[in-house]
């Protein structure tokens, strides 16, 4: 939305950036799944440029900054900042080993910042009225806002910009207005398909990143996804694995062949085959998966599934039924 | 010198240097590394007993930068393996040995366990396989029924190593190794996520991708996925011996690796200098031919050629030599006879080739394969530099800010350093090609050169004319370096000579084909970087200006400054492994051993006190003054020691001609080569595994050649020449080739402080080695030139007599192709056939359709001097006007066509310019028939031979 409807918030935003590390090129790394987006961003860029806001000498300040919008080709995992800048140079989107960070050896091997659209659309705000204004909204070390998005079996689905620190319950009660279906709300993924599952009795945590680690959760985006009594929780487990089989770059084993393998124990567990002994493995798994990764996709995968072992068991040892076997 | 097989030592990521030392702690005991280094390497500094005990499969391979592909704890330190060691470090390895083993390791190993890891062959070869073993693995716990890769295909298409993508890990240590280490980019991981494979090129298949079969896939390949055939067929090697690769001048260390006296296979010795762990698909693979059958292993006699030949006695075989060298030298003189020493062999046996010419013939007619090869580099070099040699070492390169490479195809002709040079380029080296063809420096993944002068064959001094003028004539120059390095009258004298208008680019433009534009830009690129080297090779020797050529390099590199440290220099990359040897071993006519003129009297004295003979004074015959000699009467015995000058030397018919004068020629080698076939001695040689001895490569490095099987004939080359020598009437008496060298220690003085001991201690050492430099000198002219200050040389450019007229109006210049090597006397009997089984013509499209040749079609190839035929291939990788082929195949009769024009200073021959016409043909060449006839009767008179009883 911000590229959308504001870009020139971000291109400030990046423009500012650029010349507090000295850097004289940025780049916007956009998905392909958004034409308009793309579209509008290039046509801000070339403003910006005739107006000389970006390019060389801005405005007779001797400073240079150039920015250029690059698509995507669709993968998840180039989301990931080492992946993104393969990417940006034109390789595969895998996985980079870190360190050196990209800090240090980024994008062609330069020092390389890599931000998400929030932090930079955030800069203007802060330069303009201060730091101060902008740590009045949000509490902790979790400052400023987020948009938040709530989906899923939601009465009021939609995007949400709060400050940090309201509960989970109050965004999905006053905001959301309780499920869609008007069946008493199960479970909650918070931050996107790799975020645990909250049972209700984390929905009294405050919504900041200090608050949702320490429950074994995350933040992430800021997406809320919510779910009735009627949903089964095991195969929201298997749903987990089953998206890192599709997303994984594929370079690091835990993640390449850990979820492939976290699919089919799962199902063993859904069959009652040597349940104990599997979700044991299962377990074993995720600590692997958690441990061994190379970034986060790998890492996160495990944060639903142990969700799931540990505030959802009963969906893990429901008796087989016909229509399961099948 | 044995060694029980045990695989080298991987500390898993690079070794760094730096001036600041970090400790950290592992284990409550101190280890002290520089700083950069991995936790990993300094883990494994600490106990070996990690290599096994730790998943850390992906990084352990040193070539290769660190890239985790694995992340894991080191039990409970707050530091991760990959990371860079810092101050205050503590690993507790040990505790987590003696307690449970983490679960993540063994989550690890069975996740990577595609094929169960019962069923992993290559017991001992395979890393994964030690893991399970270290951790305790009994069984997979994820069970077999998943989803696995188990009916992979495999890939045979390479002849020597397989591809078996059921048992791999996808680690990407192949994939890596091609590209980081090879840097040919034919390996990729395809697929994403489970599906993720190893493919060669578009999947293609190995064999038809742009895999050059390096090996270093094979090499880093963790488990025995990818896996040389010869160890799928014959098992494990049992022990190993570290000897020198006997294909190019890059004299790579290689451990062979046997099984009694069988070698298994060839393994690039990571403590290597010159290699630094890497190979090429020669040196790694291509060593078959040592024990193909068509080894000649008995000394054979005849009367004269054509006459069948008959086995004999080694005794017979060197009485009757040597009774023809002294009946011939009794009746047509002293001068009479005369030999050819061996860039193949080792510095022991040339050098007393070259004694036993001198001492027991009595004459100075000793010449080697370098006259047709690197002879305008000495020449050159000793002019303006005061030393036959290159300036630097391979690892140089990697200092270095831009290269200009100079008539020279690195990625085929010396792969090793090729892979070397493209590793500093992605690095972000300048590179400047200058070639009449594209090669793949011009353009090829991850590479560009910045420029490529495509200049025109037989122009190159007015090139680098151009070059130094733009240098001199903007100011570019190194004021500094040539105030205080070098001559400064002959610099002044150059000066003027190289500001003369006729030598601006726009001049020159003309005659060599690049646009001035493009000199200018180039000139200013070399003159401004901090380190600048130039690497030529045949491009620039093989002309009749070649020594002017080199002098013209040297010129340019001493006006900007660019001699005398790291990351600059003269580079001549020279051709086969012990060129830079033969030279040094004194094989040339007016140079006694480390380059001492004949003429020299207090330098003979020397000699002829430790030799106990009277020398001749006066320079003896080169290699062409034996043919026209021969032709003419005057010359008639030689003594040829492992050089094909049949098939390798310009104008075969003139070299048949004189060959076939011959009264008595004596031919040692391994196989009855084209010169064999003119022979009236057959004297079995020894190849390179059967060799104890050294080598020196081109950066000057001494490498120790041991002996891994015994000679098939019984006798070592030096034992043959040695025993010849006594059978003339001059005694020699060594008992071990390091005695040979000794000697050699007290009579070159760059030589002195050689010794095999000394050897065995530093590796290898770089000469000069002397009081001064008691191990050696890596990187030459530090402070000065042997001869004082650095010379600049006047360079008139003069073009060719070869040129293009309009009876032959194309220009042909020949070259060397990557999977064959040389005359292919050795190449030709491996699978590297596969790749190369006929030399073909390249022509530019425009030639080709102008005459109505596609491409395939048979061509006639004419020159003043012959004319022959091969296939036509149409390619953009030459001009237009000039036409490219190889001589590694016999038959094709590539010499043929050449002519006897050379250098004119040291007769270096013409090879890279004749004018030629090509057009369509449809039977084979005059000459070629002829050849197949004479073939033909010389192999049957070697299978009469073979078959004949030994008397």
């Amino acid at each position: 939305m911000v590229m959308e409807a504001d870009p020139f918030m971000l291109i400030e935003g990046m423009t500012i950036a650029g010349l507090a590390v000295g850097a004289t090129q940025g780049y916007i790394y956009l998905r392909s799944e958004y034409p308009i987006a793309h579209q509008i961003l290039n046509e801000a860029l070339a403003k910006a440029e005739a107006a000389n806001l970006l390019g060389e000498n801005i405005q007779g300040s001797g400073k240079t900054f150039h920015l250029e919008v690059r698509l995507g080709a669709g993968a998840y995992i180039c989301g990931e900042e080492t992946s993104l800048l393969e990417s940006l140079e034109g390789k595969r989107g895998l996985v980079r080993a870190k360190p050196p960070l990209p800090a240090i050896v980024g994008l062609f091997g330069q020092p390389t910042i890599v931000n998400n659209v929030l932090s930079l659309a955030a800069v203007p705000y802060i330069l303009a009225e201060g730091a101060k204004a902008y740590a009045d909204y949000g509490m902790g070390r979790s400052l400023g806002t987020l948009p938040f998005q709530l989906a899923g079996n939601i009465k009021r689905g939609g995007l949400v910009e709060l400050a940090f620190g309201l509960t989970l319950r109050e965004l999905l009660e006053d905001f959301g207005g309780g499920t869609f279906s008007g069946r008493p709300m199960r479970a909650v993924q918070v931050g996107g398909p790799l975020g645990a599952y909250l049972p209700e009795s984390q929905w009294d945590t405050p919504l900041d990143y200090e608050s949702f680690a320490a429950v074994s959760a995350v933040l992430g985006h800021g997406g809320v996804v919510a779910f009735d009594d009627t949903v089964d929780m095991s195969q929201q487990a298997r749903f987990a694995m089953e998206f890192c089989v599709v997303e994984s770059c594929g370079k690091c084993t835990p993640c390449r062949i850990g979820s492939t393998r976290g699919v089919e124990v799962i199902d063993r567990i859904v069959n009652d085959e040597n349940r104990e002994d599997n979700l044991e493995l299962l377990n074993d798994l995720c600590d692997t998966m958690i441990d061994g990764s190379l970034c986060a996709m790998g890492g996160m995968t495990p944060f639903p599934v142990k969700s799931v072992i540990n505030h959802f068991p009963e969906d893990l040892h429901k008796p087989v039924t016909e229509d399961m076997a099948s | 010198m044995l060694q029980h097989f045990d695989p080298n030592k991987d500390y898993g990521t690079p070794a760094r240097v730096s001036e600041n030392l970090v400790t950290l702690n592992i284990d409550g005991v101190e280890v002290t590394v520089p700083e950069g280094t991995s936790v990993l390497r300094a883990l494994l500094k600490r106990t070996s007993t990690f290599l096994n005990c730790v998943p850390a499969i992906t990084w352990k391979h040193s070539a290769l930068a660190v890239s985790a592909q694995w992340k894991l704890k080191v039990a409970a330190a707050p530091c991760f393996l990959y990371h860079t060691c810092r101050k205050r470090h503590v690993c507790y390895y040990a505790e987590q040995q003696a307690g449970e083993t983490a679960p993540q390791h063994h989550g690890a190993v069975h996740l990577r366990s595609p094929a169960g890891l019962s069923d992993l062959s290559s017991n001992g070869n395979c890393e994964l396989q030690d893991v399970a073993g270290a951790v305790g693995l009994r069984e997979v716990r994820y069970g077999f029924e998943g989803n696995n890769h188990l009916d992979a295909k495999k890939d045979e298409s390479n002849p020597y190593f397989t591809f078996d993508p059921s048992k791999c890990i996808v680690c990407s240590r192949c994939v890596r190794a091609c590209e980081e280490v090879q840097g040919t980019f034919a390996l990729t991981i395809d697929g994403r996520g489970f599906d993720s494979k190893v493919a060669a090129g578009q999947d293609d298949g190995f064999l038809a991708s742009d895999c050059v079969s390096c090996g270093a896939c094979v090499q880093a390949c963790p488990t025995s996925t990818l896996m040389e055939n010869s160890v799928i067929e014959r098992g494990q090697p049992e022990h190993s011996v570290v000897t020198t690769c006997a294909y190019c001048g890059v004299g790579c260390a290689f451990k062979a690796e046997m099984k009694g006296n069988e070698v298994i296979r060839m393994v690039p010795f990571k403590d290597g200098e010159a290699n630094r762990g890497h190979s090429c698909v020669k040196g790694r693979f291509a060593f078959g031919y040592a024990t193909h059958d068509d080894r000649v292993t008995e000394p054979m006699i005849r009367d004269s050629i054509d006459q069948p030949w008959k086995k004999v006695s080694w005794e017979e075989a060197f009485s009757f030599a040597a009774g023809r060298i002294k009946d011939i030298q009794a009746k047509y003189g002293r001068e009479s006879v005369g030999g050819i020493t061996s860039s193949r062999c080792t510095n022991e046996e040339t050098y007393l080739v070259q004694k036993l010419i001198r001492a027991a013939f009595g004459n100075n007619n000793t010449d080697t394969c370098a006259r047709v090869c690197h002879s305008p580099t000495g020449y050159g070099l000793k002019t303006t530099l005061g030393e036959s040699a290159g300036t630097q070492t391979f690892d140089s390169v990697m200092k270095a800010d831009m290269v200009m490479v100079i008539g020279a195809n690195p990625t085929a002709a010396h792969p090793v350093f090729g892979s070397r040079l493209k590793r500093r380029v992605r690095e972000g080296c300048g590179l400047i090609i200058a070639d009449p063809r594209t090669t793949e420096l011009v353009k090829s993944p991850h590479i560009i050169a910045d420029h490529h002068l495509k200049l025109r064959p037989g122009t190159n001094v007015a090139f680098i004319n151009a070059m130094a003028h733009v240098v001199i004539t903007e100011g570019l120059e190194d004021k500094e370096f040539i105030a205080n390095r070098c001559d400064n009258t002959a610099y002044n004298k150059w000066r003027e000579f190289i500001s003369e208008e006729r030598h601006a680019p726009e001049q020159t433009e003309d005659i060599t084909g690049i646009p001035a534009a493009e000199i200018r830009s180039a000139a200013r690129l070399f003159a401004a970087a901090p380190n600048a080297a130039i690497f030529y090779g045949l491009g620039v020797t093989e002309h009749s200006q070649g020594s002017s050529m080199v002098m013209g390099i040297a010129n340019l590199a001493l006006a900007t400054g660019n001699i005398g440290r790291e990351g600059v220099g003269v580079n001549p990359l020279r051709g086969q492994n012990n060129v830079q040897g033969s030279c040094d071993m004194g094989s040339f006519p007016h140079e006694l051993p480390g380059y001492q003129h004949v003429a020299d009297d207090a330098i003979r004295g020397r000699f002829e006190a430790s030799w106990g003979v009277t020398l001749d004074n006066e320079p003896g015959l080169r290699i062409p003054n034996m043919f026209n000699s021969a032709i003419d009467g005057t010359f008639r015995g030689m003594y040829c020691q492992g050089e094909d000058i049949a098939q390798s030397d310009p104008n075969t018919n003139h070299v048949d001609q004189a060959l076939r004068s011959l009264d008595c020629l004596i031919v040692q080698d391994i196989f009855l080569n084209e010169t064999a076939k003119y022979a009236h001695v057959f004297l079995p040689g020894a190849s390179f595994l059967e060799k104890d001895g050294t080598f020196t490569n081109a950066e000057r490095r001494i490498n120790r050649v041991r002996q891994v099987m015994p000679p098939l004939s019984g006798m070592a080359d030096w034992e043959v020449t040695m025993a010849l020598s006594n059978a003339l009437g001059y005694e020699m008496n060594y008992s071990h080739p390091s005695e040979i060298m000794d000697e050699i220690a007290t009579l070159a003085p760059t030589f002195k402080g050689v010794s095999y001991d000394r050897l065995e201690e530093l590796g290898s050492i770089q000469w000069p080695c002397n009081d001064a430099a008691p191990e050696g000198t890596p990187t030459m002219h530090i402070e000065n030139f042997p001869i004082g200050l650095g010379n600049f040389a006047i360079t008139e450019y003069v073009a060719t007599e070869e040129r293009s007229t309009r009876k032959f109006p194309l220009l042909l210049t020949t070259g060397r192709i990557l999977s064959q090597y040389n005359v292919g006397a050795q190449t030709r009997r491996t699978p590297n056939q596969a790749w190369h089984d006929e030399d073909v013509l390249d022509l530019h499209i425009s030639d080709a359709e102008m005459r109505g040749i596609s491409d395939g079609d048979w061509v006639g190839i004419s020159s003043r001097a012959g004319d022959t035929v091969m296939r036509a291939r149409i390619t953009d990788k030459v001009q237009p006007g000039v036409v490219y082929t190889t001589f590694h195949h016999p038959g094709s009769g590539a010499n043929v066509v050449t002519t006897d024009n050379s250098d004119w200073a040291t007769n270096c021959p013409e090879y890279k310019v004749t004018a030629v016409q090509v057009v369509k043909v449809n039977s084979p060449s005059s000459w070629q028939q002829n050849y197949q006839n004479f073939d033909d009767q010389q192999q049957d008179f070697l299978k009469q031979g073979r078959e004949s009883v030994s008397q």
